[in-house]
């Protein structure tokens, strides 16, 4: 066996609710082992008795000795894992996987496309960028959501729309009429900021709403090599072994899961078994 | 001061239309102001009008019975398109929820001019075909409910 095969145990150290079915959790190392990740990078989080599943890291890259995922609860051991309690102990692979090209973006404007959950990955390559405002052009969040109380992250959401030095464009599905935001779809944020053809973007969420923003973004200039986006499937070992998460010639745990929409497009039709 | 044949051809959906095609509809319009708070139009009234926003944001409601919005329009969009078609009525409210600026078209005004220009009358339909297409695959997309609970879970 790898290291890579065997869990290392964490101690959850806080746990904040986002909205009404998921989680952020703050993990600290038992043993004493150096915690690094790369934004976009994602590790496998098993929950004892009930199961192992890749969730993305969502701290901050910056902030040394913890490693922070937001999760969401939809089947029995995402449920166990959102339920972990202070204190109580889960066991982490990773970090695995190729992460967001936060440094190919360095000199030009960054746009960040999220929809849903598909925040929490992203969430770091924001965190690293305001931590080097200087190195972007542009900063841009484009983030839709179902309703507004199912936006992630919403305190940040507050604070980064009120400063200057980064863009933010919230759209949801649906809302009542105490919402003052945008009703509607991402793509529609992606049409109206404004973009450069020489704009990186980064792009996570479902898949149905990443094609569409993908094609947005095309429209609006960017070429394929700069657009990138978190593909999600099936992911069992993480090691690039099993085979589960085989998408086309690659398997999206160990190339992926980041690919730049040049590397994805061939692929992106091909649906999940 | 722009005329509104100008400023129509700072309208997205109305780039590229001839310069007498942007007259004759230029003359069916007017600028308006329209404060946050107030209804552009209500369901049910007739649809006497469409909109050319050029600043504030609108947004089109339903009571069901409680106030849900449908959708939310900005600088650049064209509201109201239920002036082209029979029977004529409106089928959403439609709130102001930013200050407006907008330029006001006359619905039967522009029905008679695209009666007698039939090439204009093609340009029209053509260009709030897109519109309505655009509106409709938002719609779908929404219905998609993409950010649901997934169909396979863990």
């Amino acid at each position: 066996m790898t290291i890579t095969d065997i869990p290392e145990r964490y101690r959850v150290s806080s746990t904040r609710r986002e909205t009404e079915d998921t989680w952020t959790l703050e993990l600290e190392p038992v043993a004493t082992r150096e915690v690094g990740f790369a934004p976009g990078q994602f590790t496998m989080l098993y929950a004892f008795g009930a199961g192992e599943v890749p969730i993305s890291v969502s701290g901050d890259p910056g902030r040394h000795g913890t490693l922070v995922h937001t999760v969401r609860a939809v089947g029995a051991t995402t449920r166990a894992v959102c339920a972990a309690a202070e204190g109580q102990e889960l066991g982490v692979r990773g970090p695995f996987g190729r992460g967001w090209p936060v440094a190919d973006a360095e000199g030009q404007d960054l746009v960040v496309v999220a929809g849903g959950v598909g925040l929490a990955p992203l969430r770091s390559v924001l965190y690293t960028a305001l931590a080097d405002r200087e190195r972007y052009g542009r900063l841009v969040l484009l983030y839709g959501g179902r309703t507004p109380d199912q936006l992630l992250f919403r305190d940040e959401l507050v604070e980064w729309s009120g400063r200057d030095d980064i863009e933010v464009s919230l759209i949801v599905d649906a809302a009542d009429e105490d919402w003052h935001g945008r009703v509607g779809v991402v793509p529609a944020l992606v049409e109206r900021a404004g973009l450069a053809g020489g704009a990186v973007a980064m792009v996570c969420g479902p898949e149905v709403m990443m094609r569409y923003a993908v094609e947005a973004l095309l429209d609006a200039g960017l070429a394929p090599d700069r657009v990138h986006l978190s593909m999600e499937r099936n992911m069992k070992c993480a090691v690039g072994h099993c085979g589960h998460c085989q998408w086309g010639p690659s398997f999206v745990c160990r190339d992926g899961p980041v690919y730049s929409w040049s590397e994805a497009e061939r692929w992106f039709g091909i649906r999940e078994l | 001061m722009k005329t509104l044949a100008e400023l129509l051809s700072e309208v997205p959906a109305f780039v590229g239309l001839t310069e007498g095609h942007r007259e004759l509809i230029g003359g069916c319009g007017r600028n308006v102001i329209l404060p946050r708070g107030d209804y552009v139009f209500r369901e049910g009234d007739p649809a006497n009008a469409f909109y050319a926003i050029r600043r504030g944001d609108v947004a089109l409601e339903l009571g069901a019975p409680a106030t849900l919005v449908i959708e939310t329009l900005h600088a650049g969009d064209v509201l109201g398109w239920s002036w082209l078609f029979p029977p004529y009525r409106v089928r959403y409210d439609a709130r102001v929820t930013d200050d407006v600026h907008a330029i006001a078209f006359d619905g039967a005004c522009l029905r008679e001019k695209c009666d007698a220009d039939h090439d204009l009358g093609y340009e029209l339909m053509r260009r709030f075909a897109q519109i309505i297409t655009a509106r409709l695959q938002s719609t779908r997309l929404r219905l998609l409910d993409v950010y649901g609970p997934p169909a396979a879970v863990r």
